[in-house]
Parts: C-alpha cells; structure tokens; sequence
C-alpha cells in the first residue's frame, strides 16, 4: 500500500471531479468501471492514472449500463466499487441501480448532473435528475444521496458515500453539478490515519449457518463476498434470507420490500446531514443544495444586512429526505424559499414537510445557476 | 475399406469387465425418454409404473449389458440416473 | 396414498454441486438445460474443480435459474448484463474461476454487445450458452437464434430474421475457444467444458438446447426425443471448420471445436501493468 504521501495529502487545488476521485481513492475505492461522459469524464481520466498507482481496477466498460453491472461484481468480489456518469448514463444506469438496491450491494454513483432531458446540455449545470436520484429504477425501495456544494465537499461527501454504502448495503448517489464538478478550488486532504473509513459487516457465523440476507438490528445482513467459502447465491428476483428466489409468495415480497425502503427510512436520523446558517431567529428560510446553495449563503447575508432574518438549510443529503429539518425550520419561519436549478423537484418534498408554512420556488435553468441578488428579491417578496 | 481385425482382448483371462449397478432415483425423473432411447445396449425401457410427477420413469432391462458408457448419466436432464461400478464384495 | 415400504433416499454423487433445497429445477421434460447443468457438472467433478473458488453467474431466462441451483457462489443478474457483472468479479478477484451460463436472448440480444466486448478484451470468462432457438422464460418469442420459417409466438406468419451464427459472431469477436454441439453429444460437451476451464482468456460453448414444450411445439418437433432425433440426423462433427460456415438447418448441423488459440488474458495483462504502476508509485514514496 503507497504511504501517505502518494495519496495526496495536504492543501491543493483541484477540480471538482478530480477531489471526487481523490475522495474515492482515500476511501479505500479499488474499482472503477465506467464510460466518458460529460461532465463527468475527468474523474475516469483521473482514475485511469491514479487506480493502478494504488493497486486499484480501472476498467473502461461498453456503455453505462455495462459499467454498473461490473461495479455489482466487483463489489460482490469484495471491492469497494464506484463509477461516475451524467444524466444520460444515470438514466441508462437505474435498472442495475436496481439490481444493486436488490442484491444489497455496497456502491457509489457519481451524477454530475448537466442540463437535460436527453442530450441536453452536455457542459452546463443542471439539478433536474435529483428526483430521478431516489424514483429513477422501478420498484420501492430506499436509497442515498448526497448533494456536494464544494470541491472540498466533492472529496468529503465521496468519503462519506463510501461509508454510508458499506454501512448500510446500498447504492449510494453523489449528486454533483457541472460548477462543482468543473470548477477549481482549494482542497484539503487529511492524513489517511485521520480519515474515518467504514468496511462492510463480514459474517460472524460459520459458513453452513450464513443466511446472505438476514439482516441485523439496524436492518442490514452481514456480507460475504465471492471466494470465501460461503457459496451463497443472490439474485435480481424477489428471495428469502437465503437469498433463493421466492417469486410467488406475498409474505416474502411484504418483508423484502419494506425491509429494502425501512433500512434507509428508519435509519434517516443517522444518515441526514444538513448544515444550518442563521436558523435560530430566522423568519425567512432558504432551503437549498449544491451550487445554488452558494449563492444562498450570499443572498441570505445580503438579506440579514437589510435587516430581514434570514436563514439557509443547506441539504447535504438529498435522501433520505431531511423531513425533520425541514419541518423544525419551517415552524419556526414564516416563509420558505427553494432555489433549484430544475422545475421543481426537491421543492415539493420541502412543501410536503413545511405544511402548512408557504414555500416559494425559485427555478433557473442553464449557465449560471441563480445570483445572490435574484434569491434575495424573492426572499424580500415573501417577507 | 481397410480389414478389421478382430480379437479377444489379450489379457481377458485376467481382467474381468467390470459389472454396472443402474440407479433410477424415480421420483426425479421427468419421463424425457433419453436415457431409454440413447443407450447403446438398450438396457432400459419405459416402465409401466406412474412416479410422483405422474410420468413412466425407466425399467432395467438387464442390468449386464451396461458397459458403463455413462451416457444415461450425463445425458439426464433432471439427475434423475447414475451409474456406479459393483464392487467385488456383495453391496446393496 | 401412503407407501408402505418405502424405498431409501438415494442420493446422486454429484448432489455435492447442487443445491438439494433448490431442486428440483424448474425446467421443462425434455429440457436441455438439465443437461447442460449435468455436464458442466460432470467436467467440475473430472477436474476436481475447488468449488469455493467457483463463481457462477447467469442472466435472466429458463437457463438463468442455473445459479441457483449451483452449489457455488452465485449470481442472477439483470437481463444481458451477466457478463459486464462477472468482468466486474473477475477482474477484483483473477483467482477465481467465473463462469457465465446463459442463454441465447440473454447473451446475444439484449447482451449482444456486452458479448462482443467481453470476447474482444479476451476475459477469461467462461460462457456456457443453451441456445434453444427461442426466449423460452416468456413463453417462446422469436429470438436472434431462431431459425428462418421458424414459428414462434411472436412470429405466427413464420419468422423473417436470419439468425446470428453464435460461433461465428464468437469467433470473430476474439474468444480463445469456440466450440459448439448439442445436447445430444453429452461426453464431447463435458471434454470441451473441461478443456475451457482449463484455458486461459474468454472461452465459448454452445449447447443446441432442446425446448420441446415451446419451440418444438411450435415448429412439429413436439417432444424432447424428437428435437434429439433432429440434432442426431443433422449433426455433423467438423472441428477447426471454418465457423462462418458453421449452420443450423433442417438438414444441417455443425458441430465442432471451432477456435482453440493461446492469447494473453485481459486480466492477466492489466494485472501486470497495475503491478508495474503500483511498484513504480511506491518507490516514489520511499
């Protein structure tokens, strides 16, 4: 293993998607499968040269959908796996995001996400596929989340996406932006010893006795992995514990499918992560995430000088939805307002959870994502 | 054409051939009718017996003109067929 | 009814590789699949193969319910994807011996193009494919193996695509080992399946598959000895042919061992290279 030095350790500055690939390699990340896309391109080619360096996979497979694929297996194999994409590819990705939700398989996703639909705007920014991050493949079920507003945040939450998925089996998403993705800023990387890293729950059981999808108190199995012995079978198809296809039992279907969509909800109060600015005494909250969350720090600054009480909830993690945040602010405050770079997603869970207090949306779509001062005009209208 | 020639195997008075024991696991088997129609001696034909899944499972013929050629084995669809060698002791 | 005597339990020699609380198999009388699982297993026993380092990984159809009842680490994929899913176990863990058994639709339609990108990178995977000439699961669609004519469900007027020649398409894609016969050459099937976990790089075997409650209906071939009987009267061995001309017809079936060349594995090559790489960055840090 290459000593601390190699990995980069110290102040730099980089770009979003190449703190997103260094954030993987600190995270212990020895696997990536992908295909170019932009914007996300820069971390495949950033991997490619960083991954063999580590003793790590890269591997550029045929398309999206083959990458995600691989990604399951290597992560069966015992790897921590990741790949990276944009709109198009996340949309090609979700049936085997399915497979991987499914089969518990620990992951991480990067979306930079771009304008769309479809094609889009290959090279501009975009927040439209954060719905898509938790209703994109068929099914019910639960997963993760996390929406970076920073390049440092780009290496952090990669870290923490990497924990969550091994925590807690499932695939988890690293919703970026073109901005964050592309733009240059200073990054601080700690010391690997000082960096928390969380592997997944081996079994403690002798092999005859392992059930690959009994889960523990915190709603999640143990995981073996291929080769050692356990010879256990998972499978796409609704299973029992010993993971063997039951595809005609209701009460199979009942326990599997709340399990998968319980294992996140009713772990929320350890997963969601928020960061408050000026809540206390806000009257005006600013609930926003990634890049447009910048200019909402801006806006409510501005607003406070001006005298209004403002404040920002900025949404670190997407999903589990950040229901309780949301509702503590919005009792207290008089108004919301949602900036999104979208046409509104995020912004009807936020009214979901604000009830009865009035939320305002705020939608700009294309190069820029909105200014300090456009927030601000709302915040003042709403007061 | 070239001649054949044909002769006793050499050391036929010191090696016996082997005998074969058939073992129809009955309850397993799908009625597919390989086993019967493939074996190179005809050792087996359809029974007139109904097994568990409401098929004529196979019936040993005669037992001693298995040559141990393993086809039935591999060829069974449902593992239903296997053959083993009799030892020189008297085994069940 | 009860039996008064009943008989002893009589457990075959190769349950070791089967999943006894799985079996019995779904699969149709007459199936090929069965024998397909047999031989394969039949070459594991030959070969001693060590069955903690065996992965099998199928895709989703009649023959994608072999992984489970292999007694073997497993995986039922998504449709197609069985072989980026096992590039992915393969290269984590070049130890292991992956194994892919799938089937036609599978592999070379909704996977065709994970196919010819597996077979090009030279993975040492090893794809065991029982092509029945039609999607069986979902109840017997035209597939890209049916024959021309053929009747199938969703070509009642007679089927119009000409069908992929597999061993061909393998072939041209870059796979180490071509073969493919017939659920009817059993012992030929099992030697090949030995021989291919015994190479290196991507290996690939078709099996002729009958499906005589669907394809065979459709097409007056109506019971597995029937299917058998064409593959008995049309079957011609002719190994190291050219695989271009490698058809299945009515009258005409050609099996064989196709390719059989050496070629430096993917995983082999890039785990040199990672060596390499890994060597040369901690030297730079010390």
């Amino acid at each position: 293993m290459p000593k601390a030095k190699s990995a980069l350790t110290g102040a730099h500055f980089l770009n979003g998607d190449i703190a997103c690939a260094e954030g993987a390699i600190a995270a212990g990340c020895r696997f990536f499968a992908g295909y170019p896309i932009t914007p996300a391109t820069e971390i495949a080619e950033h991997l490619s040269m960083r991954m063999p360096e580590f003793g790590g996979i890269y591997i550029q497979m045929e398309d999206e959908i083959a990458s995600m694929a691989a990604v399951i297996g290597a992560s069966y194999s015992g790897l921590k796996a990741m790949t990276a994409t944009s709109g198009p590819g996340f949309s090609l990705m979700q049936e085997n995001i399915g497979l991987a939700v499914m089969t518990e398989a620990p992951c991480v996703i990067v979306d930079v996400m771009r304008g769309g639909p479809s094609t889009g705007q290959p090279t501009l920014p975009g927040q439209q596929d954060v719905m898509q991050a938790k209703w994109g493949s068929h099914g019910d079920y639960g997963i993760i989340a996390l929406s970076p507003s920073s390049v440092q945040e780009m290496f952090d939450l990669t870290v923490e996406a990497f924990n969550l998925s091994e925590t807690y089996r499932v695939p988890t998403l690293l919703m970026g932006d073109e901005i964050v993705g592309h733009m240059w800023e200073k990054v601080v990387i700690p010391p690997p010893d000082k960096i928390r890293i969380v592997n997944r729950k081996k079994p403690n059981v002798p092999r005859e006795k392992y059930l690959p999808f009994k889960p523990d108190e915190n709603l999640v199995p143990s995981m073996a992995c291929f080769g050692e012995g356990f010879r256990f079978h998972a499978t796409g198809l609704t299973h029992n514990e010993h993971g063997y296809p039951r595809t005609t039992s209701s009460e199979v279907q009942s326990q599997l499918v709340h399990r998968l969509v319980d294992k996140i909800q009713k772990n929320a109060d350890k997963i969601v992560r928020v960061e408050e600015v000026m809540l206390e005494d806000a009257d005006i909250v600013v609930v926003a995430y990634g890049i447009v969350a910048r200019a909402g720090l801006s806006a409510i600054r501005k607003a406070r000088e001006k005298g209004i009480k403002a404040g920002l909830l900025r949404l670190i993690t997407l999903w589990p939805f950040p229901e309780k945040q949301v509702a503590k602010a919005a009792q207290s405050a008089r108004a919301i307002v949602v900036p999104e770079m979208n046409c509104g997603q995020m912004v009807r869970e936020v009214e979901r959870a604000a009830k009865e207090t009035p939320v305002a949306f705020l939608s700009k779509l294309g190069e820029d994502p909105h200014t300090p001062l456009e927030i601000l005009e709302v915040i003042r209208r709403s007061k | 054409m070239p001649e054949r020639i044909r002769h006793a195997p050499l050391d036929l008075e010191k090696v016996k051939p082997a005998k074969m024991e058939i073992h129809l696991i009955k309850d397993e088997c799908k009625g597919c009718g390989y086993c019967i129609e493939y074996c190179p001696k005809k050792v087996l034909e359809q029974s007139d017996e109904i097994n568990a899944r409401g098929v004529h499972p196979p019936r040993i013929v005669d037992e001693s003109q298995c040559i141990n050629c393993s086809f039935c084995s591999i060829v069974c669809p449902d593992f239903a067929i296997f053959v083993t060698e009799k030892k020189n002791k008297e085994e069940k | 009814m009860v039996q008064e005597n009943v008989p002893p339990v009589i457990l075959h020699p190769f349950s070791k590789y089967l999943r006894e609380d799985m079996m019995p198999h779904i699969w149709c009388q007459g199936c090929g699949n069965g024998v397909l699982l047999n031989a394969f297993v039949h070459a594991l026993d030959e070969l001693q193969t060590d069955l903690d380092k065996l992965v099998v990984v199928s895709g989703i159809g009649c023959i994608g319910r072999s992984a489970g009842y292999m007694n073997t680490d497993s995986f039922h994929t998504t449709h197609g994807r069985a072989l980026p899913f096992a590039t992915g176990v393969k290269l984590a863990n070049p130890e292991l011996e992956v194994v892919v058994i799938s089937g036609d639709g599978d592999l070379f339609a909704i996977g065709g193009n994970h196919f010819i990108h597996a077979a090009r990178r030279n993975i040492g995977i090893k794809v065991l494919c029982a092509n029945n000439l039609n999607y069986g699961m979902t109840g017997g669609q035209q597939g890209p193996t049916t024959p021309l004519d053929s009747v199938t469900t969703t070509s009642m007027y007679g089927n119009i695509e000409h069908p992929f020649n597999l061993v061909h398409l393998a072939a041209a894609s870059g796979a180490t080992y071509v073969a493919r016969w017939t659920s009817l050459h059993v012992r030929r099937l099992t030697q090949s399946i030995k021989k291919m976990l015994q190479k290196e790089g991507f290996c690939f075997i078709e099996m002729l598959s009958p499906c005589p409650e669907i394809y065979g209906r459709y097409n007056k071939m109506r019971s597995g000895l029937e299917m058998m009987g064409w593959f008995k009267k049309a079957s011609v061995v002719e190994n190291f042919s050219d695989p271009s001309k490698a058809d299945i017809t009515a009258d005409r079936i050609v099996v064989g061992e196709f390719v059989d060349i050496n070629k430096l594995s993917y995983e082999k090559m890039l785990h040199e290279k990672i060596s390499k790489i890994n060597e040369k960055a901690m030297e730079k840090v010390s």
